[in-house]
């Protein structure tokens, strides 16, 4: 019986193991170098291009001394030729210690981990999951907040197909009383599955069609990019684009501790002018991104 | 008379000494049931009967398996296509047992995922899903995650 721990989902895993990687994360921002990886190869796999996710990971391997070998886009893969996933995973778990994957296609990393005997650690996977995303989401969350109870969480813009949104979700709920106000226009509004599973849990949440000042009770005001190619009907984005939009004049009555996160690449959803606000998190967040992936590397690999 | 007609209709399928008769599954599907059941593999004596007369379905078929019987994990499989199946276990010509077919926990094959972007649809990969809801059934596929529902059901 193979006993590798992977991370493919964020319901992977426990509330105990979240707030095991929040104590790591904390313990590699104060000392990020160190050679636990000393001698292990790490695969990193990137089936489809992606330069945050991809660098983040690579530091952070770096940081604990692990050697990398991969690649960065599929055409310089052997996918190009034809190769199957199940293939290419084959072959690369016999030269490594664990993989880092990213794939456009849905499914794909839960896939490469039942085929690999080393461990999988999924860096996106299509619209699906993305889960060292919201770990290091929530790193950002204690970190600014001092806990991972209580909070009044604002997500805003596609909250239908923002995979971000939904595993933050999943996960927060795991946390005391949290409040959840989702702010989308119909077309992009949170589906109905993860508020069946708020009701379930007795979770109170919120939704608004208006950007307004009810953004003065967050704790975390979570945006993502209201992207064009969602909309069938062109006119329906042409309506909405500019509604969601975060200005630095519509933060003046928020609480003292909110912060504003983004998962990154930003367009038009956050005006450069809330970038000088000390409220504005979203570049300090890329980089709790590295102490995040240290720890959980470490846990997949139990090295700490 | 109506009981000599209900004789009649049974005999257009003959009767088997021992084994499995498979009664109210819907005609359009009697071809995939025999397909998921592995019966186009077998060796045993088999009969249909198909496009018979049927209250509930309308058009029903009727398989009957000399020798042969079912496991529940084994018959469950079709539940998704022949909800309404109905088994008699046959002993010596006589009705012994009456099973009829549950929908199971969790899917394998048989289904493809609805989701175009799935793994599934674009490596040679069995599916698996979980059963989220039975009534109206929807299946969460254990690789995209994503919900297939009732409607969206496609068999391979």
């Amino acid at each position: 019986m193979n006993m590798k721990k992977d991370l493919i989902s964020i319901t992977d895993f426990s509330k105990t193991e979240y707030l095991k990687i929040m104590k790591l994360a904390a313990e590699f921002e104060e000392n990020p170098n160190q050679d636990l990886l000393k001698g292990k190869v790490v695969a990193s796999l990137f089936f489809e291009p992606s330069t945050r996710t991809r660098l983040s990971f690579e530091t952070a391997i770096s940081r604990l001394g692990g050697r990398i070998i991969g690649f960065a886009d599929p055409d310089s893969s052997s996918a190009s030729k034809g190769e199957t996933l199940h293939d290419t995973i084959k072959m690369v778990s016999n030269y490594a210690d664990l993989i880092v994957m990213r794939h456009p296609l849905e499914g794909a990393a839960r896939y490469a981990a039942e085929i690999s005997p080393i461990p999988v650690i999924n860096a996106g996977d299509g619209a699906n999951q993305h889960p060292t995303q919201t770990l290091l989401d929530m790193y950002s969350i204690l970190k600014t907040q001092g806990t991972l109870d209580n909070l009044n969480i604002f997500m805003v813009g596609d909250l239908k197909y923002g995979r971000t949104v939904h595993s933050l979700l999943m996960a927060m709920s795991e946390f005391e009383n949290p409040i959840f106000n989702f702010i989308a226009p119909t077309v992009l509004e949170m589906p109905e599955e993860y508020k069946l599973f708020l009701r379930e849990k007795g979770i109170k949440y919120f939704e608004h069609k208006e950007f307004t000042d009810i953004i003065s009770a967050a704790d975390i005001i979570y945006m993502t990019r209201v992207q064009k190619e969602r909309f069938s009907d062109p006119i329906e984005y042409e309506q909405v684009k500019n509604v969601y939009i975060l200005r630095n004049a519509m933060l003046e009555k928020t609480k003292p501790n909110v912060k504003i996160l983004h998962p990154l690449p930003r367009v038009n959803e956050i005006h450069t002018d809330v970038d000088a606000n000390q409220k504005a998190y979203y570049f300090t967040q890329a980089r709790n991104g590295v102490f995040a992936r240290e720890a959980i590397i470490s846990h997949i690999m139990n090295l700490k | 008379m109506q009981d000599d007609q209900k004789k009649k209709l049974k005999l257009k399928v003959s009767a088997i000494k021992e084994g499995t008769v498979i009664d109210h599954i819907p005609a359009k599907n009697l071809f995939k049931v025999i397909s998921i059941l592995g019966l186009d593999n077998i060796e045993n004596q088999i009969t249909f009967g198909t496009n018979l007369e049927s209250h509930k379905l309308g058009a029903k078929a009727i398989i009957k398996v000399t020798d042969k019987f079912f496991e529940d994990d084994e018959i469950n499989k079709i539940a998704l296509i022949a909800p309404h199946a109905k088994l008699n276990i046959i002993r010596d010509y006589e009705v012994v047992e009456k099973k009829v077919v549950e929908i199971p926990d969790s899917i394998s094959g048989i289904v493809k995922c609805f989701n175009p972007k799935c793994i599934t649809n674009n490596e040679q990969i069995t599916t698996r899903f979980k059963v989220v809801a039975k009534d109206l059934i929807s299946l969460k596929c254990n690789y995209c995650e994503k919900i297939t529902n009732s409607n969206q059901i496609r068999m391979y």
